[in-house]
Order: C-alpha cells, then structure tokens, then sequence
C-alpha cells in the first residue's frame, strides 16, 4: 500500500468514539427538530406560569425566606420538569430506530450496539441537562429578584438530586424505549409511569399498605423536595426546626370519634441517591440487554 | 487484495413453527455480481439481514472476508457497503450531514470526507439535495442518499437488497450503471432483486431461494441453460440496419442457433442451445460476419423461463 493509499484507508474508530459521533449526529437531530423547540417551550411557558403566580399572588409561605422560595418553586416542579425531560429524549429512543427504520441506515455498519446505545443516551442527557440548566436558572433569576444574592447551598443539593433523578428517569425511559417497537407506546408508558404511575403505586403501599416503598423511583426522587423543607417536630417552638423531612413521620388525624394514624416515609439524601442509582443501573443495562437481542424484522 | 468473499453455512432462521431460511448453505467469493432472486417471503431479506446483524439466525453462521458477522461484526462488516430493506436518515439531518454521520462512523479520513460524500451525491445526481434536509425527501430521493450511502467507504463488497426499489425508470438505468461501474472496480455485489431483466443484465451469477430453501446457484448461461428447456436467448444490437436474407441464411445456420428473430432491423434475438461457450462461439461468429454487432447480451425471458420453472415446482 502507497502512503497516499495508506492516508486514504479506512480505519474503524473505537467504540467509545462511535458512541461519541452517534451524541453529535443525535444531539444535532434534537436541536434541528421541534422536539428540543417544543420541550423548551413547554419550561419557559411552567416558568411564566410561576413568575406569574408569584408576583400577582405573592404566597407569604413562599416568600418567608430564600428556602421557602426554592421549596415552592423549584420543590414542586422541578421532579415534573426532568420527567418531561425523560420522556421526550428517552421515550422513543431506541424504539424510533425500529419505527422510523434509521436503523436500517446505522446498524449494518461496523459500529456496536452499545455505542449506539450509549451514544444516543449521552445526546438525551445533554439535550435533557440543558433543559434543566434553563428552568433552574429561570429560579435562580427569581429568586434573585424576590431575596438578592442568597442561594442557599440546599438548593443546589436539590439540583443535584434532580441531575442524578434525570439519569435516572433516562435509564428507565431507555429501558421502556428498549422493551418496545413502537415509540408511542414506549413513550405513552414512559408517560403514564413518570407522571403519576410510580406515585400512585408509592402512594398505595406507603398509605394503605404501611411499608416503605423503597422500591420506587419517585419515593428516591423525593429527596429533590426534601431538602428543601423544613421540618418542625413541634410547633410551639422553632428552634427545633431542621432542614430535611425525617425518614419517618407519623400523624394523627381525628375524623369523627377514630383516630387514624397515618406513617409517612421519607428518603434520606444517601438513601434517594442510591435508589436513583440503582434505577440508572439496572434499568438502563437491562435496556441496553434488549436492544442488542432485539431484531429488525 | 485477497478476493472478498460471503460465506453462508448451514443458516435457519425460524420465527416459531415458520422457517424462512433453511440451512442454508451458499459460498461466494471473487469479484462478480450475483442476484439473488425468489419470490416475496422467500428469504431473502431475512438472509441479508442475517449478513449485517440486523438478525441473529436460529443456528448457522455468517462469514464475510472470513469473520463472522455476528461474533466479529465490526471486522466483518469494515469492508462491505450494504442497503437493506428502505432506510431512514434522522430527518433533520441533510443530506451532507447524513452521509457525514456514516462516513464518521466507517473512519473515512476526515481530509477525504468532503470529496468522497460529494463524489457519492453526485454518482446518485443528487448534488443539488446535499444540503436540504432528508426528512423532505421524497421515497426515490431517499433511496438514492441509501445508495450513496452504500458506496461511501469504497467497499469491496456490496449487499444491496433490492435497491431499484421506489426509483424511476431514469433511477433504476442509473442503478444499473452503478452496478456495472462497481464490476470493473473487482468488486463483490450481492444483490437481491425482482426485476429479473436487471439481474439478467448486470448480474454474473444466480442464486434462487424460495421458502428459505436454496434451489440453485450457478453463472446465469448455466442456469437459464439448465432450466429454460436446455435453450437461451440472446439480443443482439447492430450498428446498421441487416438484411433479411443475411438474418434467414446466414445467421440461422450458425451453429448452436435454434432460431431467429427480427425485432426490428436492427436488434435480433437469437434462442441457442447450449451453455457460455456455445454463446462465446456464436458472438464470434456474428462478428466474424462483420454486421456491426454493438451489444450481445442474454435476454430476461430465459431468466424468466428459468423463475417461472423453479417456483412453480416448488409450490
């Protein structure tokens, strides 16, 4: 072979780089298409609906202290902003490349499974990240307008949790995106679970059943509100306030002549974070398991 | 260059009770085109889909240069150019980019990539396309991007299933031409196909597979010779009108010809009996007879002959 041929000669990238040109091509399709456009949209118009609620209403519960401010604003919403996040980068992930048939044009190629795979879970974390970079900021502006200078450290706690619950909720959509063919089914169960499925089932078997749902991602995503609330055992008297829910509170609610009591679990930072994780790893192996077994038929 | 070759070995492929490819056994080296033809669920795109791991088989293997598809995918599939079944680009992508992403992916040099992506745009004639989005593209549009595509890494071997498909006329004579070009260049196409005149026309060898069984492989004089009642047929285009008389005297006595017909006066077709040499014998006779012969090529009603034959057995 000549040098001129020997320049000229194909050599295969690795993997990781192919999983590397996969983010780019895929990342590229998101911002070039209304999907990145439409989820921005979405954030910006949760976002004016708050700045809205907010300068009109003015909640005293809210605007007592930066913290107060963070646990109303971002506490609430911030779980909702990256599921939507999910399940527009991940719902049809990998189902497209089957419904859409751009597998047909990837896959005969010399490139694995998994960078495809990992590629394309890169692309949906940066796209999902910068959509989350974009509501926290709109807080931080807010919160900046109402209290100054004064972010308080457990907020950006709170944003990390909420990263680490995105990594999460990707896995899982990646996984749901795996399991199916078609993207509107694996985006409608994506949906439905991320929504309000796993705080439902949550729900059911912390308040009926009286166990805690260690099992569920959205009991470890609680961690994202958690830690920004503030708890008094008594209310008589502040000084024994503490930043955090405990792991387990116990009211007692009168109705008629019965006294009902009712636990309710809360999960600690550790305890969020390695359900999350877990959810991260398992989920998203087990998506990646499928997708290398699954054939176009 | 060693010789590129496909190697199929003992190949199933079952979806419960239903096998749509049976053990089958197919070896094809050197540089050559092979149309691989069957009727609709013969197994054809299942095969090729089982030679680019878009399928696993039931049991069997795949080799391709040597290295099995499915344990050696990236080195097996380093060298071959495929188009199989109707393939989408991401639809924001253009054309430019599209090609971009695939030529990345096969490690095309970056200081060539520019110039083989337009070399490929424009082998396709979709030059004024490159840079507008794929998403738009109407079907035909897009299958000639996948033909590009195919041919971006100057594979030596091509596994394209049927690729006229969505073309018109002007796309499919293009194909063709593709198809031929790539021949000179010692390549290996392997290509499946309905339009039996197409394979007739580029194609050196023939495999035929139906219900996931193949029926036979060989040069195509050898099977339409085989098959098609032991005679072929051949047109021939001259450079000047011919008389009558040469035609019913001289040509009809040739050895090895059955008869002739005048389509017009100045294409015949000649049915002969025989395999490749008799059909060399009789070309050198034609141009013995200094008649201005310009084209000699096999029709596709022996092809068709020879189709019509197999399958219908096998019903």
């Amino acid at each position: 072979m000549s040098e001129q041929e020997a320049k000229s000669a194909n050599i295969v990238p690795g993997s990781m780089v192919q999983a590397g040109m996969i983010t780019r091509y895929t990342l590229l399709d998101y911002f070039r298409s209304r999907r990145f456009a439409i989820l921005f949209v979405l954030v910006l118009l949760i976002s004016a609906l708050l700045t809205v609620v907010f300068a009109w209403k003015r909640p005293p519960e809210a605007l007592l202290n930066p913290l107060a401010f963070y646990s109303t604003w971002w506490g609430t919403s911030a779980t909702l902003v990256v599921a939507l996040a999910g399940i527009f980068f991940g719902g049809d992930a990998i189902s497209s490349e089957f419904q859409n048939r751009t597998g047909y044009s990837v896959l005969p190629n010399p490139i694995r499974r998994s960078s495809v795979y990992v590629g394309k879970f890169v692309a949906a974390l940066i796209a999902a990240s910068i959509i989350l970079v974009i509501f926290a900021a709109i807080t931080v502006v807010n919160e900046l307008y109402y209290f100054g200078p004064n972010v308080p450290v457990e907020f950006w706690e709170s944003a990390l949790f909420a990263w680490v619950y995105l990594l999460a909720v990707l896995g899982f959509t990646f996984f749901l995106s795996s399991a199916f063919k078609s993207g509107s089914y694996s985006i409608l169960v994506s949906a439905v679970f991320l929504l309000f499925g796993f705080a439902l089932i949550e729900m059911i078997i912390q308040d009926l059943v009286g166990i805690e749902p260690w099992f569920i991602l959205s009991y470890g995503s609680g961690i994202v509100g958690n830690v920004l609330q503030v708890w008094c055992p008594s209310l008589l008297s502040a000084s024994y306030c503490v930043i955090g829910l405990p792991h387990v509170t116990t009211t007692a609610t009168t109705i008629g002549r019965q006294v009902i009591t009712v636990t309710s679990y809360n999960a600690g930072n550790a305890e969020g974070l390695v359900i999350m994780v877990a959810y991260l790893v398992v989920t998203g192996i087990l998506g990646l398991v499928l997708f290398e077994r699954k054939e176009f038929n | 260059m060693t010789n590129p070759s496909i190697e199929i070995v003992s190949l199933t492929k079952s979806y419960g009770s239903f096998t749509a490819v049976s053990d089958l056994n197919l070896k094809i080296e050197g540089t050559k085109c092979v149309g691989f033809l069957g009727p609709n669920g013969a197994g054809k795109t299942t095969t090729l889909k089982m030679l680019t791991d878009l399928i696993r088989p039931s049991s069997g293997h795949a080799f391709i240069n040597g290295e099995n598809v499915h344990t050696q995918k990236r080195g097996a599939l380093a060298s071959v150019g495929t188009l199989i079944e109707t393939p989408e680009f991401y639809p924001a992508l253009t054309t430019r980019e599209a090609l971009y992403m695939i030529a990345d992916i096969r490690g095309i040099p970056q200081i060539e990539r520019k110039k083989r992506v337009e070399d490929a745009v424009a082998q396709v004639r979709m030059e004024e396309w490159i840079d507008k989005k794929v998403g738009k593209f109407s079907k035909g549009m897009k299958q000639r991007i996948n033909i590009a595509s195919s041919l971006l890494s100057d594979p030596t071997i091509l596994l394209l299933d049927e690729p006229s498909t969505g073309l018109d006329p002007r796309g499919m004579s293009e194909v063709r031409e593709i198809v031929k070009s790539l021949k000179t260049k010692r390549r290996l196409i392997f290509m499946s196909s309905h339009i039996l005149s197409e394979v007739a026309e580029v194609c050196d060898e023939v495999a035929m597979l139906d219900h996931g069984k193949l029926l036979v492989y060989d040069t195509l004089s050898n099977v339409t010779s085989r098959f098609s009642g032991d005679q072929n047929v051949v047109e021939v285009e001259l450079a000047r009108p011919i008389d009558t008389a040469i035609v019913g005297r001289t040509i009809t006595s040739l050895a090895g010809v059955v008869s002739v017909d005048r389509i017009d006066d100045r294409n015949l077709r000649i049915k002969f009996a025989g395999g490749s040499d008799i059909r060399e014998r009789i070309l050198s006779d034609l141009v013995r007879l200094d008649i201005g012969v310009v084209s000699y090529k096999p029709t596709a009603s022996a092809l068709e002959d020879t189709y019509l034959k197999l399958i219908t057995a096998t019903l």
